[in-house]
């Protein structure tokens, strides 16, 4: 299956085939359609350009995430939806050739800048992944390694709350209470994906990414997933990456259409899934390519 | 449809081959062992022979004085004389004399000494006790010297059997398991001589070898493959470097050692310490680069969440990567210091091959290693060290193959971890 995790050459060769291919199609997508702007964000990203190497994957893309929102980035494989939710903490780092440009503000701080200390933003800024990752620890041990790295429990009484909390929260304490000592990984997929998603809620972040929570999961699964990150959005701002549109549908206010790391379109998701104003947008929706 | 009949019996052809050249290598591995067994399970036994020995007094202690330092110069040789008369009396010349003395080991007189040494009281007792045979004898005994060749072809002549045979017809010649062999150094005789000496050299060497080079083994292998910038090109260098470093013939490493350690640092030569340190050179790259394999194996997944959850770079990689990565480097570990315990031409050339009897109590008293030893008595034409050689080797493959299933039992129960 394709990885969006993993930026790879082949990777970065698919967008630039694409942008050939968009050159004959002769459409413009380098101003973004729709609203970028929001009442009261939590977010502000700016002229945001990300480089792997020599090559552009992200291109000038500026927009705004609100609070409490579920904002949904779609578009097809390679199109930089995964990159630039990885800008949003920094996690694009850990890639060597990696350059990101632009300005990216949580609450009224660029995050990229230099000095930024990167451990206290994705502290505030979480992660879910796309595969399950949970530590090959015990479960207990999986939520209560971000509170105890980051000092956030007195004594064990506090530690034992989080972990409770925050399992409770994620929907799976009542599933694993009993065998809080076995590890992680004897989860099934959807629970290992919730485990994660109460291993990131477990240090209090103000956003979490998702990267395509559910791609690795069955549909029953998939279902407690999308119904927690409903739940979620009253208290955390949620940014979600997904291939499937009827979860974007589903779970997000907002939308965003990615394609060859241009930002297409954004706007409210209903608007997005019934009268797309773009083009592309609207032959994406309807399953023309992608 | 024949395109699929050619393509089955390729298959069934490869397996054959498969199986044949197992077969081989395994019947190969089988020859080895019968014949290093077959040479050397009686060296486990070793003869003894019962003497009578009176603690006499007027021998012993003239003056009465019951004192170790004036008792010590006594000829205890003369008790050991006199208990062989005992047995067997009545043997005429100097020349059928010392042969009838030459029956018994000379540790004979030493052996006495010690339990006087121990308890001085034994003056003036009687004691029946035994002691070694003589190597001769002891191979006569094992049957490896036949009874039935000619005279002139055997190393125990008609007379010798006789009094060997009035010895076992009283049943005071008998075989003992052979604790000489796990508790002495080495000799020049090869009833008295035994691998503990080797063995304590090797143990002090690959000590050595274990806290210099697991450490920085790992500590290398983890910045290599999680802190160095990638793309820079003496991260590069210093890769290729330690590859090749890997196929160097440890013979060079040992030059190298000799040259460092002993001409320039001065260390003492013969010493486990220098052994240890040439030994940790040529274990650092295998431990290096089975150590950044088991990095690489791990999950990039597992850091990422580590890192995603706000862990710093250190973090993420002693708390998560480093665990999950360490039965890896624990079974490279262990491979690599087999691969040492196994080593002699490095150690040879820092001049560990020496006869040394005593056994060494620190890591810079001269000593020889397990292979050194095996190497010595190989070298020798006696019938008594040919036994104790194959033994030495069986000692050395115990421990190889005990470290070895140390590191696949390592390796399979952390996985089981893990997964």
């Amino acid at each position: 299956m394709y990885n969006e995790n993993l930026i790879t050459e082949e990777n970065i060769e698919m967008i630039n085939e694409n942008f050939i291919e968009d050159e004959q199609l002769k459409i413009d997508i380098s101003e973004t359609v729709g609203d970028i702007h929001v009442e009261d964000p939590r977010i502000i990203a700016k002229n945001v350009n990300v480089f792997y190497g020599e090559k552009i994957a992200i291109n000038n893309v500026s927009i705004d995430i609100g609070k409490n929102e579920v904002l949904a980035m779609i578009g097809p494989s390679g199109c930089g939806k995964s990159t630039f939710l990885r800008c949003l903490n920094r996690m694009n780092d850990t890639i060597e050739s990696c350059k990101v440009q632009g300005e990216i503000y949580l609450d009224n701080k660029n995050i990229l800048e230099k000095k930024t200390d990167v451990v206290p933003l994705r502290a505030r800024v979480g992660m879910v992944f796309q595969k399950p990752n949970p530590f090959p620890k015990s479960i207990y041990d999986n939520v209560a390694y971000g509170p105890k790295i980051h000092g956030l429990a007195k004594n064990k009484t506090e530690l034992d709350e989080i972990v409770f909390n925050s399992l409770e929260r994620a929907g799976l304490l009542a599933e694993v209470k009993d065998r809080l000592n076995s590890p992680g990984t004897s989860l099934s997929g959807g629970q290992q994906q919730r485990l994660c998603i109460a291993r990131t809620i477990a240090v209090s972040p103000e956003v979490i990414l998702m990267d395509e929570p559910c791609s690795a999961l069955d549909p029953i699964a998939t279902a407690k997933v999308e119904q927690l990150i409903y739940e979620l959005k009253e208290n955390f701002t949620i940014v979600i990456v997904t291939h499937a549109m009827q979860q974007a549908a589903r779970v997000s206010q907002r939308t965003a259409y990615f394609h060859l790391g241009n930002l297409v379109e954004v706007g409210a998701t209903e608007k997005i899934f019934t009268t797309p104003q773009h083009k592309l947008t609207e032959s994406y929706i309807t399953g023309r390519f992608g | 449809m024949n395109n699929l009949k050619s393509r089955q019996a390729k298959e069934k052809r490869f397996q054959l081959y498969g199986i044949f050249s197992i077969l081989i290598a395994l019947s190969l591995l089988i020859i080895l062992f019968v014949s290093i067994v077959s040479q050397g399970y009686t060296a486990f036994k070793e003869t003894r022979i019962q003497l009578p020995i009176n603690f006499n007094e007027e021998i012993l202690d003239p003056n009465n004085t019951k004192d170790w330092n004036i008792v010590k110069k006594a000829n205890f040789n003369k008790l050991v004389k006199n208990a062989v008369d005992e047995i067997i009396p009545g043997v005429e010349g100097r020349g059928n004399k010392r042969k009838l003395y030459k029956l018994i080991s000379s540790s004979a007189e030493y052996k006495l000494r010690d339990l006087v040494e121990e308890n001085i009281e034994i003056i003036g007792t009687k004691e029946k006790i035994w002691v070694l045979a003589d190597d001769d004898v002891d191979m006569l005994i094992k049957g490896h010297i036949k009874r039935d060749l000619p005279e002139s072809e055997r190393r125990i002549d008609n007379q010798e059997l006789q009094w060997i045979a009035i010895l076992e017809s009283k049943k005071i010649i008998k075989k003992f398991f052979n604790k000489t062999l796990f508790t002495k150094g080495d000799s020049a005789e090869s009833e008295q001589s035994g691998i503990l000496g080797a063995l304590i050299g090797s143990l002090f060497a690959l000590t050595i070898t274990l806290v210099l080079s697991f450490p920085i083994g790992i500590a290398t292998a983890v910045y290599l493959e999680e802190f160095a910038p990638k793309n820079n090109k003496f991260i590069d260098f210093v890769e290729v470097n330690i590859n090749n470093l890997a196929a160097i013939p440890s013979i060079i490493f040992g030059l190298l050692g000799l040259a460092i350690f002993l001409n320039f640092f001065g260390m003492p030569r013969s010493a486990p310490l220098v052994g240890g340190l040439v030994l940790s050179l040529m274990t650092l790259p295998t431990i290096i680069i089975s150590s950044r394999a088991a990095l690489k194996s791990v999950p990039p997944s597992i850091k990422e969440g580590a890192l995603g959850l706000g862990a710093s770079n250190v973090q993420a990689v002693f708390q998560h990567v480093v665990p999950v990565a360490l039965p890896g480097m624990f079974t490279g570990t262990i491979i690599g210091m087999a691969q040492a315990l196994g080593e002699s031409a490095p150690l040879l050339i820092i001049g560990m091959v020496a006869f040394i009897v005593d056994i060494p109590q620190t890591m810079t008293d001269p000593a020889t290693a397990l292979p050194i030893q095996i190497y010595l008595w190989a070298d020798t034409p006696e019938r008594g060290f040919v036994e104790r050689t194959s033994a030495a080797i069986m000692v050395l493959l115990v421990f190889l193959v005990f470290m070895n299933s140390l590191a696949v039992y390592l390796r399979k129960k952390y996985e089981k971890d893990i997964n």
